[in-house]
C-alpha cells in the first residue's frame, strides 16, 4: 500500500508543484472557449429546450477539460520521466506493475477532475446551470478521467520522443474531443456523421456527463456508462498488458 | 545483438567485487539483468537466494544500485527525493536513517534544495543516498565515479568502504582501474560479454609478474642482446617488459657496457591495466 500510496503521491506533488501550468492554465483555456463560442452562438442555437447555448455548453467545457488533462498528467509525466532517465528510480524499487498503473492512473485521473471543478467553479458565475443528478455527474467524470488517464499511460508508453506524443494528442485525442458533442449535440448532424459519432467513445462520456446536469441526452446515460466502463475495462487490461511485458521500459 | 553470453558469477556476501571491462563489454547489461531493468532471454540471476524475476520484491528489496547516468527528478528537493524513493520500497517513517545517509554523504545542507540546484557531484551523492535510503544489504555502484571530482571521489570511496566495513557487499563496475585495484577483494573482467577472468586482485596481478623498464637514452636505437621485450621505442625512450629483477639487473649491465647514457630511468611493477590489456587482447 505504501508503494503504490508513494508513488500516487509523487505524481500528484508533480502537478500541484507547477499548478499554474497544470490546472490555472486549462481552466482559462476553457472559459476563454465559453466566451468566445457563447458569444457567437448563444441566441443562433437552441439544444434542448429551455436550455440556453452557453448553459449547453459549460459541462461539455468541463469534461472536455477533465479528459484532456487526465491524458496530459500521465502522458506527460511518464515520457518525461523516460526521457530524463528518471524512471529507473520506479523501476528499481519492488512496485508491481499493478502499483505503477493505480499510481499514475489515479493520479491523472485526480488532475482531470481538479482542472473540471475548477471549470465548473468559473463558469457557474456566467452561466445559468442545474444539477440535476449529480451521481451521473460524478461517475462520467471519474470513469472518463481514468479512462484518460490509462490512454495517456499507454500513449507515454509507446513513445520514445515528445513528438511522437503530440502526434498521439493531436491527431487522436483533440479530434475524438472535439467532435464528441462537446459545441453541439449530435441530433443537429446528417444522419451519417450522427452514426460516426456513436463510434467515438468520448460521445458517451459528454453525453452521459451532460445528462447529469439537465436531465436529457442524445442517448440512455445508463447504457452510456455501461459503454465507457466497458471502455476503460478493456484499455486498462491492454496498459496492464503492457507493464507486466516491460514493454519499452524494461529491456 | 547478445550483450551477454555464459556469464556464471558469485558474488560472496560481504565481498568488495569488481566488475571490469572496455565499453560494450556488457557490464551495464548484466547489472541491469540483476537489478530487473532488464529481462534475459535466457538464465536467471538472484539477489542473496531471491530470484529477480520469481521473487522480484525481495531481490529488489536487498539490492541498492546506483546508476551510471547522473539521473534525477527536478520536481522534488534532495530530501523529498529521498522520501519518495523510501516510500517505492514500503518504508515509511524513515527520515531518521535518511538525515544519517545525508549527513555521511555531506548533503544535509541541501536537504531542501531543488535537485535541478545542484551540481553534478552532489547529484551523484544523492543517487548513492537514494540507493541506500532501504538499507540494502547488497549494493551496486555502476561506474560511480564517472566525471566526478576528486576530492568527492576520495569521500564517496571512504563512505562505500565503510558501508563494506559495516557488512554491505559492494559491486562496483568501473573503468578506473586504479579504483579496482585499490578496493576490490575480487574481479572479474568482461570483453564481449563474456568473463575472461575472475580472480582475487592479488592473484590476478601476480599472475602477470614481471616488470616494465622504461628509459631515456641517449641514442636512437637500443644496444644488441639486451633480455626482456620491447613494448615500445619512440627516440629515445624506451619501454622494454622484462619476466624479473634478474633480468633488470642484465639489462642494466648490457646498457653499461654499450656505453649508453641512461638520461632518465623507472621501474613499473605489473598493475591491473597491464593484466587487462593482455586478457583482453590489447597489449602491445
Amino acid at each position: 500500500m505504501t508503494r503504490f500510496a508513494t508513488l500516487w503521491h509523487k505524481e500528484l506533488l508533480r502537478f500541484f508543484k507547477v499548478s499554474v501550468q497544470t490546472v490555472a492554465a486549462p481552466v482559462l483555456t476553457a472559459l476563454l472557449y465559453l466566451v468566445i463560442f457563447g458569444h457567437a452562438l448563444e441566441g443562433r442555437l437552441q439544444v434542448y429546450e429551455g436550455v440556453r447555448y452557453t448553459s449547453f455548453l459549460v459541462p461539455g467545457l468541463v469534461m472536455m477539460s477533465v479528459l484532456q488533462n487526465a491524458f496530459a498528467n500521465s502522458s506527460s509525466s511518464l515520457i518525461q520521466s523516460k526521457i530524463t532517465g528518471n524512471i529507473v528510480f520506479v523501476l528499481l524499487a519492488p512496485i508491481s506493475y499493478v502499483e505503477f498503473f493505480a499510481g499514475y492512473v489515479l493520479a491523472a485521473a485526480v488532475r482531470g477532475v481538479v482542472v473540471g471543478a475548477g471549470v465548473l467553479l468559473v463558469t457557474v458565475w456566467f452561466v445559468e446551470l442545474r444539477l440535476q443528478a449529480p451521481v451521473w455527474v460524478l461517475a462520467f467524470a471519474l470513469l472518463g478521467a481514468a479512462l484518460l488517464g490509462t490512454l495517456g499511460l499507454i500513449a507515454g508508453i509507446l513513445s520514445d520522443k515528445i513528438d511522437q506524443l503530440a502526434a498521439f494528442q493531436n491527431f487522436v485525442i483533440m479530434p475524438l474531443t472535439f467532435l464528441s458533442g462537446v459545441f453541439y449535440s449530435i441530433r443537429s448532424l446528417p444522419p451519417f456523421w450522427q452514426r460516426l459519432s456513436h463510434a467515438n467513445p468520448f460521445f458517451y462520456m459528454v453525453d452521459g456527463f451532460r445528462y447529469g446536469f439537465f436531465g436529457v441526452s442524445d442517448f440512455p446515460p445508463a447504457a452510456s456508462l455501461a459503454i465507457v466502463a466497458a471502455f476503460l475495462l478493456v484499455v486498462s487490461f491492454v496498459n496492464l498488458a503492457l507493464l507486466n511485458s516491460g514493454y519499452k521500459l524494461r529491456s | 545483438m547478445r550483450a551477454l553470453a555464459g556469464v556464471n558469477l558469485a558474488v560472496r556476501e560481504g565481498e568488495f567485487f569488481g566488475l571490469l571491462g572496455p565499453n560494450g563489454a556488457g557490464k551495464t547489461t548484466l547489472i541491469n539483468v540483476i537489478a530487473g531493468l532488464a529481462r534475459p532471454d535466457a538464465g536467471r540471476a538472484s539477489v542473496m537466494g531471491a530470484d529477480v524475476a520469481r521473487e522480484y520484491r525481495r531481490a529488489r528489496r536487498l539490492l541498492g544500485v546506483v546508476p551510471q547516468e547522473l539521473v534525477f527528478d527536478p520536481f522534488f528537493t534532495v530530501r523529498e527525493t529521498l522520501r519518495l524513493q523510501a516510500g517505492y520500497y514500503g518504508l515509511r517513517r524513515n527520515d531518521a536513517w535518511i538525515d544519517e545517509v545525508m549527513h555521511h554523504l555531506d548533503l544535509t545542507a541541501k536537504a531542501d534544495a531543488n535537485m535541478r540546484s545542484l551540481s553534478g557531484g552532489m547529484k551523484r551523492r544523492v543517487l548513492v543516498a537514494q540507493a541506500l535510503v532501504h538499507k540494502p544489504p547488497v549494493i551496486v555502484l555502476d561506474e560511480p565515479t564517472a566525471g566526478v571530482d576528486v576530492e568527492l571521489r576520495r569521500g564517496l570511496w571512504q563512505f562505500v568502504r565503510r558501508l563494506n566495513r559495516d557488512g554491505h557487499s559492494i559491486v562496483l563496475t568501473t573503468h578506473y582501474l586504479e579504483e579496482a585495484e585499490a578496493h576490490c577483494q575480487r574481479i572479474a573482467m568482461l570483453k564481449d560479454g563474456r568473463i575472461v577472468a575472475l580472480d582475487t586482485t592479488r592473484n590476478l596481478l601476480g599472475s602477470f609478474s614481471g616488470l616494465e623498464l622504461r628509459v631515456h637514452l641517449d641514442r636512437d636505437s637500443l644496444p644488441a642482446g639486451l633480455p626482456g621485450r620491447v613494448l615500445e621505442a619512440d627516440g629515445g625512450q624506451f619501454r622494454l617488459w622484462l619476466a624479473n629483477h634478474l633480468e633488470l639487473e642484465a639489462a642494466l649491465a648490457r646498457l653499461r657496457e654499450a656505453r649508453a647514457t641512461i638520461r632518465e630511468m623507472e621501474v613499473h611493477p605489473p598493475d591491473l591495466e597491464e593484466v587487462f590489456l593482455r586478457l583482453t587482447g590489447r597489449a602491445s
